[in-house]
């Protein structure tokens, strides 16, 4: 019944680790560029559900009603503007210009908002969980988070293979000339993937921000999760991130449930193991491997 | 004489320190094939690519109906009626059949083209419209690639390669459709390595030989000889007649 | 060898294939200076100048390795930290067993050259982005290893043993020579490399990798050399670090701000060139000792400067440099003079 316990609570933290990763996985799968600034994204919008939404005298519970649509503009125009402009370079300037944007805004929120920890203020949502029996635990709001995720899993996958603006992405992912070809402004469809990528960065940060505290630091350590969680569910595939995630999870709790030293280092091993004995991932193509 | 639809003076497209295209014009008149021959490397596939937007000239203007377009992007190209089929095919494979289609329906002009048109046209179609790309015959997917640029409803149809890598009846049974393409008022350009296909469906043909233009004229006024001069090149050129080569 | 520069050599239309854009004996002149003056230096300056110095050539080092990552070899890592942190582990552990420190700082660089060597085999299975962050997973495993070993001090850290009998002028004064000269024999033997057959094959990856896979250059054993020897570097700089402190504690060994240093540092100074990274490190330093009153505002404008070179100069200040005065102070290339081609 323990171990049913580090499994459950494994699965929950993994469904934040899909959501977290899905805009990384569909930038990689579109742009063919990795934003090393993504997880810093996520902060800035838990910042934003803090300090801003107070001022639109909205509780905080549903800032992300204003912080994703904001985030999914603020990431079409970083796309137009300064992501496109290092991928007219190279992919190698891609990264270099968004590891520098990472560490410019993780030293601009320390300097505004100091090293302090925040939580976005959900009331008593925050306590309220599910106890089967004595030792299984379920917290509501991890429960929604997960059920977020595989939501925006579904919508991703609908709006992909069903509408036109969906297939256009496929398309100029596929073959980017071609795509051009057929009447698509790359520029304009980049822009749409970086917008829906951001949209869901920032939801990721809001349900971060109201399972835990955050700092402006919390980005790099969340950016290194999703990634693992990318990876061992193989590039380039949603669903699979999702299992990805649950796999990155369920193996954190395993660890922690020996010694907390162990979490994160046993998601770390997880992921080492997996590039060891089937780098495609478990649901991959060999697309990013070399 | 009207004004030709399509209007290309003075190209010159580099790659690189390299001169691909030196100083060529031509120009397509509504309803009319012209074919540009050529050997490997002689610019054709530069050509028709700078015409659809895919490299900038260096020098020189494009334009259609008597406005240059020589710096648009691809897709404002596209809005304007020029279509390109890219040589080798390049279908979206991760797409079906129809996706591909849709794809290029999607920011389609009005015309004569729409997918159920395109059906008709190819009637093996609509039976494996759920089929992913990569499982069609090479001869499939030209048809497919063909397909897709068609429902943009080009006034300019270009056409790189049709040929290329596909058995000598699949070929004739492709370059069948022309005619049928021109019918519905659609001025086409190909590019052909295969000197006999291209002859054979064009109005006018013009032969480029390391991006120069070395003969131009109508194919009933040439001789296989001035063909292969032009094709080859003065030192080249072999005895016996020219066949479609690769 | 340096091929003289020769103008009668191409009078009878031969080619002739230079490595220095100037004479060599003005720079070995100027080298033998400058070297002259540096290692002098805590003798002439303040020990608080030769500590900032210190810090400034532990920054030089770790720039040239990752400029021979990533300028050279086309390698962004981000994990770098994981060496600097595993060198200075080293070289604590090392200590603890009745070395002396400054022996120890070799032994670092090989401790890290082996831990790097088997890793290349999982990191070499990603690339690009992926293989980016992979780099930083490595160092964050790193760091959660070892601050799980007691001896070592835990996640708390401890202060390095063995220097208890210098007194702090005389540890600043020996961490400087000792890191001064490891900056030396790094950019030197940086230098060397590249000017070796490897750097021929890093040349020939970086202008076109598909053909010179073909033309039989063996990239991936370049580009695992190249790791291996960045690993060394990196290690040696923490040794040095821990040296100078003298205090180790994971989080800041294993801190990713060394990798943002040394990516920032190189891609102002220019990438790929020797010079680079140098030259940035100094503008860094200028920077940081002039705002350092301003809390992380040094780190925020240094930020948006490489950010900025990177999207419009991408080449960097002395790329950008070189390009208008056709000048270099250690060239790696070759020139070739006066082709003719044969009638």
């Amino acid at each position: 019944m323990v171990w049913l316990n580090v499994v459950i609570q494994g699965v929950l933290i993994g469904g934040f680790y899909a959501l977290f990763a899905c805009g990384l996985s569909l930038m990689f799968g579109v742009l063919k560029v990795i934003n090393l600034a993504h997880g810093d994204m996520a902060v800035v919008a838990g910042y934003a559900a803090v300090f801003l939404t107070p001022h639109l005298h909205i509780p905080e519970v549903w800032s992300f009603l204003i912080v994703v649509p904001l985030f999914g503009l603020i990431g079409y125009v970083l796309q137009r503007t300064l992501i496109q402009k290092s991928i007219d370079r190279d992919p190698f300037t891609t990264l270099l210009v968004t590891f520098g944007l990472s560490v410019i805004i993780e030293n601009l929120l320390l300097e505004i908002y100091t090293a302090n920890g925040q939580t976005i203020n959900i009331g008593s949502l925050i306590t309220k969980s599910w106890h089967p029996t004595s030792i299984i635990y379920i917290s509501y709001l991890s429960l929604a988070v997960l059920g977020a995720a595989v939501l925006v899993l579904v919508f991703l996958q609908l709006f992909l293979s069903k509408t036109g603006t969906g297939r256009l992405i496929r398309a100029v992912a596929d073959d980017r000339e071609a795509a051009q070809l057929s009447g698509a402004n790359y520029r304009h469809v980049f822009g749409i993937a970086a917008a829906i990528a951001f949209a869901t960065v920032a939801l990721a940060g809001i349900a971060y921000g109201m399972m835990t505290q955050f700092a402006p630091t919390s980005g790099g350590v969340n950016l290194l999760f999703a990634f693992e969680a990318v990876v061992i569910g193989g590039i380039g595939s949603l669903w699979g991130t999702l299992v990805g995630g649950v796999a990155l999870g369920v193996a954190q709790q395993f660890g922690a449930h020996f010694n907390p030293q162990y979490q994160v280092l046993a998601g770390n091993v997880l992921f080492l193991l997996v590039l060891a004995v089937r780098p495609q991932g478990l649901f991959g193509k060999k697309t990013a491997l070399a | 004489m009207s004004k030709p639809l399509l209007d290309v003076h003075g190209l010159v497209v580099h790659h690189g320190q390299l001169k691909a295209i030196d100083d060529v014009s031509f120009s397509l008149n509504e309803g009319e094939v012209l074919a540009v021959i050529g050997a490997n490397g002689a610019g054709k596939s530069t050509l028709l690519r700078t015409v659809a937007g895919l490299h900038r000239p260096t020098e020189g203007s494009i334009s259609l109906d008597g406005s240059d377009i020589a710096r648009l992007s691809p897709h404002r190209r596209v809005a304007l009626g020029i279509s390109l089929v890219p040589e080798g095919r390049r279908l979206f494979s991760t797409m079906t059949l129809e996706e591909n289609l849709r794809v290029g329906a999607f920011h389609a002009k009005k015309g004569p083209f729409d997918i159920e048109r395109i059906y008709e046209l190819f009637n093996w179609m609509p039976k494996r419209r759920r089929q992913y790309a990569w499982q069609l015959s090479g001869g499939e997917q030209q048809a497919v690639a063909i397909g897709r640029a068609l429902v943009a409803n080009p006034r300019v149809l270009l056409l790189d390669e049709l040929s290329l890598g596909l058995a000598p009846i699949v070929i004739e049974r492709i370059y069948a459709l022309v005619p049928e393409i021109v019918s519905h008022g659609v001025s086409v350009l190909i590019v052909e390595q295969d000197v006999a296909q291209g002859v054979a469906v064009a109005d006018r043909v013009h032969c480029l030989l390391e991006g120069k233009t070395s003969l131009t004229g109508v194919p009933a006024d040439l001789t296989s000889e001035q063909i292969d001069h032009a094709y080859f090149g003065a030192d080249l050129a072999p005895s016996s007649p020219v066949q479609g080569s690769e | 060898m340096n091929q003289p520069t020769s103008g009668a050599a191409n009078q009878d239309g031969s080619i002739s294939v230079r490595r220095s854009t100037h004479s060599p004996i003005f720079t070995l002149v100027g080298a033998f200076v400058l070297v002259a003056l540096l290692t002098a230096a805590p003798w002439i300056f303040s020990a608080q100048f030769a500590t900032t110095l210190t810090n400034f050539f532990i920054l030089v080092i770790m720039a040239t390795m990752w400029n021979l990552l990533a300028g050279y070899a086309g390698m962004v890592s981000i994990g770098q930290q994981a060496f600097v942190g595993l060198g200075a582990y080293a070289t604590l552990y090392l200590a603890l067993k009745g070395m002396d420190p400054f022996v120890t700082i070799p032994l670092a660089a090989v401790v890290c050259a082996a831990i790097s060597y088997p890793v290349t085999y999982l990191l070499f299975r990603l690339r690009g982005g992926y293989f980016s962050i992979a780099t930083w997973v490595v160092a964050d495993t790193a760091m959660l290893i070892i601050g799980t070993i007691a001896v070592l001090g835990g996640g708390t850290g401890r202060s390095m043993p063995g220097l208890q009998n210098l007194s702090p002028s005389q540890t600043a004064h020996d961490s400087y020579l000792a890191t001064w000269f490891v900056a030396l024999i790094v950019v030197a033997g940086t230098y060397y490399l590249l000017r070796s057959r490897l750097g021929l094959v890093l040349a020939s990856i970086r202008d076109n990798e598909v053909a010179a896979r073909s033309s039989g250059a063996n990239v991936r054993s370049a580009r695992r050399l190249v790791f291996v020897i960045a690993a060394a570097g990196c290690g040696a700089a923490g040794a040095v670090l821990v040296i100078s402190q003298p205090f180790v504690q994971p989080s800041s060994v294993f801190n990713l701000q060394w990798a943002a240093e040394m990516l920032f540092v190189s891609m102002i100074g220019g990438l790929g060139t020797i010079e680079g990274p140098i030259i940035g490190s100094a503008i860094y330093f200028v920077l940081q000792q002039t705002l350092q009153q301003q809390g992380a505002w040094y780190l925020i404008i240094f930020g948006s400067i490489a950010v900025v070179v990177a999207l419009w100069q991408p080449r960097g200040l002395w790329g950008a440099f070189r390009d208008r005065f056709h000048t270099e102070l250690l060239p790696v290339g070759h020139w070739v003079d006066n082709i003719k081609s044969p009638e």
